[in-house]
């Protein structure tokens, strides 16, 4: 029996998906825009966070009329809560892009400090555990929504790869290089930051699912896989 | 503690097989909630707790239930003992057509062997205090309780159960007929009871389930299918026909 509940999830379900794929592209963007010192893309990216925002705020809206007027149980409701905090997780995850992007004005017009081979592949990994985080919300995917809590170490180990480069091997020995490299370090601890929110959506996923607390609970995770 | 066992409890109705190896344990002070969809079999159940289903012909039952420890389906059972340790409430509060002093005292008079018109009075005033009635009706007390307006005959209903001092109160749909003031001050009410009695109710509503009790039983086709805390009951079952059933999927 399809309920008209079905149908209001089904809304909201897509709803969260394009707020996934929004905050994805304001990664992309915002990294775009510092590979190729690109202030136009940078300005798109700001500009758009305007659209983000709504979005977020509709998707809020529709999360409360829905429990306020169909009092959601069980699993219903485990997908409308979880909705509305993997919607505050992906408007943060906008927000970290526009501060990539902000970033990125600081130093677009100075020469490159070096070439940027890391911070990229940072970013793929971001992109990606962003992409899988919301496939495994849409699927309602366990093993998806745990291969993101994996991914996160390689996202920590880039992250501190940047980190030791940019420190050692520019700041320390140049220090003319400093304000360009610290904003190449934030840039980086922007995008690790981007992973822990995409781990944070995983395991409300998996609560969403199966209804058990991963979160603070390593060992529960240890434990079912 | 652990006030209610059921064991391989069955019981037909003739040929009808209404309750099917229910095994359930009710703890004390607190607010059970059975609930599932109509002839469930969650109304037979409650009423087998205080024997009322004997009232019916044809009934038949197998299986234990155990009240403090004691076989209540044992054929030795004083009923009238049994009915005035577990009290029940109905859908449609049902007041004696008499004052609502004597509605109350009812109860007591009859159980009582001695009791002096102090005691009575004691009695009264205890009985209505604790349903919230006292300030409402201590000037009304020989007025007719068929005058009063439903959610004071329902309170009624429950002080002159708690006159007789039960241990278990059975409340079959008690909100049905109430309005959502009414029936939310009836649920305060249950809270504030909880700490003395047992409680059991039975619902249609899944929402006054979810707010008022601390566990909950779903049943479906005679059989008990979960029974568990009220919070994973409706956050997460683990039965998928439970799961069904409180999300409107059933049917």
């Amino acid at each position: 029996m399809e309920r008209h509940l079905d149908q209001e999830l089904k809304e909201l379900n897509k709803d969260i998906l394009k707020m996934g794929a929004w905050a994805e592209e304001a990664i992309f963007k915002s990294i775009e825009a510092l590979k190729n010192r690109d202030k136009e893309l940078v300005q798109s990216v700001i500009n758009n966070d305007v659209n983000i925002d709504k979005l977020e705020l509709d998707i809020d809206e529709k999360c409360i009329d829905l429990i306020a007027r169909y009092q959601p149980m069980a699993k219903d409701l485990r997908f409308i809560t979880t909705g509305m905090k993997i919607n505050a997780e992906l408007e943060r995850i906008a927000d970290i892009a526009v501060d990539i992007a902000q970033r990125t004005l600081e130093i677009a017009d100075k020469p490159f400090l070096k070439p940027l081979v890391d911070i990229p592949k940072l970013t793929s990994v971001a992109q990606e555990m962003v992409r899988m985080a919301i496939d495994s919300f849409v699927k309602g995917d366990i093993a998806l929504a745990k291969k993101v809590l994996l991914s996160d170490s390689e996202a920590d180990q880039l992250r501190n790869i940047i980190q030791k480069e940019l420190v050692d091997d520019y700041m320390v020995k140049d220090g003319a290089c400093a304000p360009r490299a610290v904003q190449l370090l934030l840039i980086a601890r922007f995008l690790e930051r981007i992973c822990d929110h995409t781990t944070n959506i995983a395991e409300d996923v998996i609560y969403m699912v199966q209804a058990e607390v991963v979160r603070h609970h390593p060992e529960r995770l240890e434990k079912d896989s | 503690m652990q006030k209610i066992i059921t064991k391989n409890l069955n019981l037909w109705y003739g040929s009808f097989a209404a309750l099917k190896n229910i095994n359930a344990r009710i703890e004390a002070n607190r607010i059970t909630a059975i609930i599932g969809p109509s002839g469930c079999g969650k109304s037979t159940l409650l009423r087998v707790f205080n024997r009322m289903n004997d009232l019916i012909e044809g009934v038949r039952s197998t299986g234990e239930v155990l009240i403090d420890g004691e076989n209540i389906l044992d054929t030795q059972t004083d009923l009238v003992a049994l009915r005035k340790k577990v009290g029940m409430v109905f859908q449609r509060p049902n007041p004696f057509p008499l004052s609502v002093y004597e509605n109350i005292v009812f109860g007591e008079k009859i159980h009582a062997e001695r009791v002096t018109a102090d005691q009575l009075d004691e009695i009264v005033e205890r009985s209505l205090k604790d349903v919230l009635l006292w300030d409402e009706l201590k000037d009304k007390l020989n007025t007719s309780a068929l005058r009063l307006s439903l959610e004071q005959k329902q309170r009624l209903c429950i002080a002159r159960l708690i006159a007789v001092k039960p241990d278990v109160l059975l409340m079959d749909e008690p909100c049905s007929t109430l309005d959502p003031q009414a029936t939310a001050r009836v649920e305060e009410l249950m809270r504030e009871l909880k700490s003395r009695y047992t409680i059991i109710i039975v619902t249609h509503n899944m929402q006054q389930a979810a707010r008022v009790s601390d566990d909950t039983g779903f049943m479906l086709l005679g059989e008990l299918i979960e029974f568990g805390k009220t919070e994973q009951i409706f956050t997460a079952p683990l039965d998928k026909r439970t799961e069904d059933y409180i999300t409107g999927r059933y049917g």
